[in-house]
């Protein structure tokens, strides 16, 4: 690289790193020394781990439900109906340009009818619909990308002539072949839970996301340690991409790449 | 009776008639080849066999049974495909496995029947790597001991060799056709290689337009082509268009050529003579016989073994086959006279020529 190319790339780096290492350098900031008090103190908050738990709950539930929505959808139009397939692209990024905010009032306004039990309203897993929706995008151009680099037709095809049924060739064949796709649609789904604010805030429930709001606007020190421990976890669903993606013998998955 | 039977096949996609018809019966044991251009419905012949596509009417019947309507998971029919039809996921050994696993069978007996299997394919070293560490010669040898391990009715094999290399194409149809002969397997082939039709088949039907033009032994097809269609598909072919004249004789450009297949037909008729290059015999045109068509030698392609030497001979131009010694007798511009035996041109009605590629409309105009 050239030595112009290399300034640009420090540039960048301070950019994104000076904020991080400042917010670390603060978290561990105890008086005049440093410690892991602030650590210790979160750690030891119940609300920490209700919260941190019950976000990640939420977060399996979403992937499972996401997870039973989009393979079989995206394997059958994949296989039968590729001319929607420009349709169902178009639908998954709405959520793209439909704000959250927007998305939980529509579903407040749902959940308001008569049809809802009530004895449920309290319960959190009202969220995931939600959840789901936001997650769209994610899991459809993950899957998608994995289902194009297979050859679906042939491989049903090769299955049921060997006598499979569906469930054997989805269970067997096809699952197997775009596990990779998969498993990083579920860890941008998990990151995707783990973060979102808006909708757990208006609809009152006390998430991961929304406790930290909390801290920072009431701790300063423990906030940043906690803004640590958040941003651990994106870059581990970020590094499980990176790790599934690389197991030798499969296909890399481009994340996000197939809005062609 | 016939073993496999395609009833009157009809199919349609839309507007598209993509089989006009095909009526055929398959003997056990027998191998037969669906022979044609892209586009003639041979695939989606073989796909409707699978089950993988319904006829828009006509029946596919198998020892006597009607399975038209039987999904292809419960029709025991072994496909080989094009390529890339090997479950990625699985190494050679368990895609072998994969059929025996669905049916049921028990472990000890399926690991048997997948040894016997990778060894009759000759690829028992390979039983443990996955499809990306194979050739795809090696791909479709594995692919083959798939469909076979499934003990399936008929073998439908669908232009299992069109991805592979020349001289991995000609080893391995060998190998399909010994292997087919040594189990016994009714075989439905499917190809747009003339070569490799003729080379492995018992009887070969010949395609076009969704509906068969010929179906017969191979040195029938190659010897005795039934349409116009059909001589021109099937390798190179000299076209000479000719009146009857006497009995057994046609004139071309006013020369009269004696030809046997000419005889019975009455006099003044249009018909199409058709010679073979290896028929034809080329001499210098000072000493020719009277017969004989007379033109400039324009090219000559070396073959290897022969050389076919291009005469132009004013409406037509002819091509003969010729040792590369008498080849080199008649250099690029030499004058030569064409003959042939009467016994070794074909006469073809001209009347048959709207099935023929030349009168053939293009689709979609």
């Amino acid at each position: 690289m050239t030595r112009s190319g290399w300034f640009w790339v420090a540039v960048g780096l301070l950019y994104f790193l000076l904020p991080l290492a400042a917010t670390a350098e603060f978290s561990f900031k105890d008086g005049d020394s440093y410690s892991f008090a602030a650590y210790r103190e979160i750690f030891d908050d119940p609300q920490f781990r209700d919260t941190f738990f019950l976000s990640l709950k939420l977060a399996i539930v979403t992937i499972i439900v996401a997870l039973l929505l989009f393979i079989p959808t995206v394997y059958w139009v994949h296989l039968r109906l590729p001319q929607f397939r420009p349709l169902v692209q178009f639908l998954c990024a709405l959520p793209f340009v439909v704000p959250p905010i927007v998305l939980i009032v529509g579903i407040l306004y749902v959940y308001n009818y008569q049809w809802v039990p009530g004895k449920y309203l309290g319960s959190p897993y009202y969220l995931v619909p939600g959840y789901v929706v936001l997650g769209f995008p994610f899991m459809f151009f993950a899957l998608d990308n994995a289902f194009r680099a297979i050859d679906v037709h042939t491989l049903t095809e090769a299955s049921q002539s060997l006598g499979a049924g569906w469930t054997r060739t989805l269970w067997k064949v096809i699952l197997p072949n775009i596990l990779t796709g998969a498993l990083a649609g579920a860890f941008l789904t998990f990151a995707l839970v783990m973060g979102e604010f808006t909708m757990a805030s208006l609809a009152l429930f006390n998430t991961f996301p929304t406790y930290i709001n909390y801290i920072g606007q009431t701790k300063a020190n423990p906030a940043a340690a906690l803004t640590i421990i958040s941003f651990g976890i994106t870059w581990l669903a970020l590094l499980g991409i990176l790790f599934v993606g690389r197991r030798p013998g499969r296909t890399a998955v481009q994340v996000g790449g197939g809005a062609r | 009776m016939a073993y496999l039977e395609l009833e009157k096949l009809h199919k349609e996609f839309g507007d598209f008639t993509a089989i006009e018809e095909i009526d055929v019966s398959i003997q056990a044991g027998e191998f037969l080849s669906l022979l044609g251009p892209s586009g003639c419905g041979k695939t989606t012949a073989l796909r409707i066999v699978a089950g993988f596509e319904r006829p828009t009417s006509g029946r596919v019947v198998v020892e006597g049974k009607d399975l038209t309507n039987v999904p292809p998971n419960h029709r025991d029919m072994g496909m080989v495909f094009q390529a890339y039809s090997l479950f990625p996921n699985m190494t050679a050994e368990a895609n072998v496995e994969f059929g025996l696993r669905v049916r049921g069978q028990s472990g000890a007996e399926r690991r048997k029947r997948v040894e016997d299997l990778l060894e009759l394919v000759g690829l028992s070293a390979a039983a443990k790597r996955y499809p990306h560490q194979l050739s795809g010669g090696m791909q479709q040898r594995v692919a083959l001991a798939r469909a076979l391990a499934i003990e399936p009715r008929v073998l439908l094999l669908d232009e299992p060799l069109s991805a592979l290399d020349a001289k991995v194409r000609v080893q391995l149809r060998e190998e399909i056709r010994r292997l087919q002969t040594q189990l016994g397997i009714t075989t439905l082939y499917v190809t747009h290689d003339q070569e490799e039709a003729l080379s492995v088949s018992d009887r070969v039907a010949v395609l076009s337009q969704g509906q068969i033009e010929q179906i017969g032994a191979p040195a029938e097809i190659y010897n005795a082509p039934g349409t116009p269609f059909v001589a021109e598909f099937i390798g190179t072919m000299n076209r000479l268009e000719a009146t009857v004249a006497e009995e057994g004789q046609v004139q071309v450009n006013g020369m009269v050529l004696a030809v046997t297949d000419a005889r019975g037909l009455p006099r003044g008729e249009r018909v199409l003579v058709l010679i073979r290059p290896e028929i034809l015999d080329l001499q210098r045109a000072d000493g020719a016989a009277s017969s004989a068509l007379v033109g400039e030698v324009v090219a000559h392609i070396f073959l290897g073994a022969i050389t076919r030497v291009k005469v132009d001979a004013g409406e037509h131009e002819l091509s003969a086959d010729l040792p590369g010694h008498r080849a080199a007798e008649l250099p690029v511009g030499s004058q030569v006279a064409a003959s042939f035996p009467a016994d070794g041109g074909r006469v073809l009605a001209l009347s048959e020529q709207p099935e023929g590629p030349a009168e053939r409309a293009p689709a979609g105009q």
